[in-house]
């Protein structure tokens, strides 16, 4: 076994193409049955793109690590269920770029945190948590609700979530620039957007309907969390088919 | 190879030299070792029942069927209560003493989690966030107007919600600037709350006209609109002149969400009963 070890040991480009051989062998026989199985995303209905909006509630919610404190899975344990509602399946963050399942809850789990309360609370906690939740340790984000949301760079978005495979399709596209502002708009005309973007949450978020702020997008994201797979017409057996 | 040994320990070496030093082959410890060929038995044994391919099912059960079978055990062994509160009226569980730790632990719970983040840890209140520890209901406080309050929500999308909303006396220009004030003074009297007299006086005449028919003569305020008693000292937004002004100018209207597609029907009675126990239930 140990015969040639000497040689291998000596020949720095064998030996890097050996050491490339064998994790690949590691990383590809756990990657790629996930994309040839079938069974690995269930199929649901409901599970749309992000609004153009929501979307960006999204970049800023990365952008300000959220993530770091709120989980958004909720696995499939009696007292998550219990507390948070129906598990997370995989097919509700498959249009994800990147996931936000986290990994650690210093706050409570996000998953389905949509409609769960009102646009004014969730404006008035991001503002001030303690002013709500008096036990609350999050920090503030008022500055959300003073910053203008950055929107010449819509399409760009929308162009770079299709490369990674979300699938907008052109009247997505198209409408992308107006979908953005008329979904804060309290007296907008919503049809277009919400045959599109069914169940998106449309009207004044922050409570300051004359523009268009960053308060306005994650409001837009957090209520939308969890509400798109209907589970009253899914199938139990079919979920549970599946690991 | 021919093994060397080391002089100093004589210890094997491994044959290699870099620069004059030889590396030695110590053994690996026993209890390392056997540890090591105990995981890689035990994970063929695993990888049997629990395959680690998708679509391939093992021996036991995924951890979603196991899930819902824990919460059928535990709906089991509640089963009973649950099935009494299912029958009952909202006032017979109110009444049935057996009942109320059950509906009591369940009712809180339920609370903490889904309702405290508004309305304070214990119904105690936040500003623009009703209290429910004190007497005073915006949309009824009886068992059955709080359980269709939390079931359909207070200006929720729900199609059975409340619903009811103020004028913007300011902002639609109903009225014009020192009429709410004048406005917003007899308000403020109607509780005895610090005023300007000659101010109220006049506000009395615009109240009469433009506030008594929802929230009354007296300010004694009508749960069947939502509109606030303004007679007693409790305000949902501010008891300031500024922020009566504010509110009368351009109201804030609270929103509640409908809990009826989130929270089970007996969950909801169980809430309903347990926050007409918090203090002033009618």
């Amino acid at each position: 076994m140990f015969k040639h070890h000497h040689f291998v040991e000596r020949n720095l480009t064998l030996m890097s193409v050996l050491i490339l051989i064998t994790i690949s062998i590691g990383g590809l026989v756990e990657i790629i049955p996930l994309y040839l199985v079938r069974s690995t995303i269930e199929v649901v209905e409901g599970v749309r793109p992000y609004s153009p909006l929501e979307m960006r509630g999204r970049d800023i919610y990365i952008r300000e690590g959220c993530y770091t404190c709120h989980s958004q899975q909720i696995r499939p344990f009696r007292d998550e269920v219990e507390r948070y509602g129906h598990y997370s399946l995989a097919a509700e963050s498959m249009y994800d770029h990147p996931f936000q399942w986290g990994s650690k809850r210093t706050g409570p789990d996000l998953a389905r945190v949509g409609g769960k309360y009102s646009n004014e609370w969730q404006v008035a906690h991001l503002i001030d948590p303690r002013g709500v939740v008096p036990e609350s340790i999050m920090p503030p984000y008022s500055f959300l609700a003073e910053r203008p949301l950055q929107t010449d760079d819509i399409f760009d978005r929308m162009d770079a979530n299709i490369a990674v495979g979300v699938p907008y399709d052109e009247s997505m596209v198209e409408n992308a620039m107006d979908d953005l502002f008329v979904q804060a708009d309290p007296w907008g005309d919503h049809d277009g957007l919400l045959a599109r973007y069914p169940k998106a949450v449309v009207g004044d978020l922050d409570g300051d309907p004359s523009r268009l702020t960053e308060m306005d997008a994650l409001v837009a994201y957090l209520q939308i969390l969890g509400r798109m797979v209907d589970f009253a017409d899914t199938a139990v057996e079919d979920l549970e088919a599946m690991r | 190879m021919a093994t060397e040994r080391d002089e100093l320990t004589g210890a094997e070496t491994t044959g290699h030299e870099w620069d004059g030093l030889k590396e030695l082959n110590n053994p690996l410890p026993r209890w390392w070792l056997y540890i090591l060929y105990a995981s890689i038995v035990a994970s063929v044994i695993y990888s049997f029942f629990v395959p680690p391919i998708p679509g391939v099912m093992g021996v036991f059960e995924t951890t979603r069927a196991v899930v819902r079978q824990d919460i059928e055990l535990a709906r089991d062994a509640q089963s009973a209560n649950l099935e009494r509160i299912r029958l009952a009226s909202l006032q017979e569980i109110r009444d049935d003493a057996s009942l109320r730790d059950f509906v009591y632990s369940g009712g809180s719970s339920v609370f903490a989690e889904n309702c405290a983040p508004c309305h304070g840890p214990g119904g105690a209140g936040v500003p623009g966030y009703p209290a429910l520890v004190d007497d005073v209901w915006l949309w009824g406080g009886t068992l059955g107007d709080i359980h269709d309050t939390i079931a359909y929500g207070v200006r929720s999308d729900d199609p059975d919600t409340r619903w009811s909303e103020m004028i913007a006396f300011g902002r639609d220009d109903v009225l014009n600037h020192s009429e709410i004030e004048d406005v917003s003074h007899y308000v403020l009297s109607l509780s005895d709350t610090d005023n300007d007299r000659e101010a109220a006086l006049r506000g009395e005449v615009i109240y009469a006209e433009n506030c008594a028919t929802c929230h009354g003569d007296a300010g004694e305020g009508d749960d069947l609109l939502g509109a606030p008693a303004l007679n007693d000292h409790l305000w949902l937004y501010g008891g300031t002149l500024d922020e009566v002004i504010s509110q009368v100018d351009n109201p804030k209207h609270g929103v509640m969400p409908a809990w009826h597609e989130r929270l089970d029907d007996t969950t909801i009675k169980m809430l309903s009963v347990y926050v007409h126990t918090l203090g002033g239930g009618q």
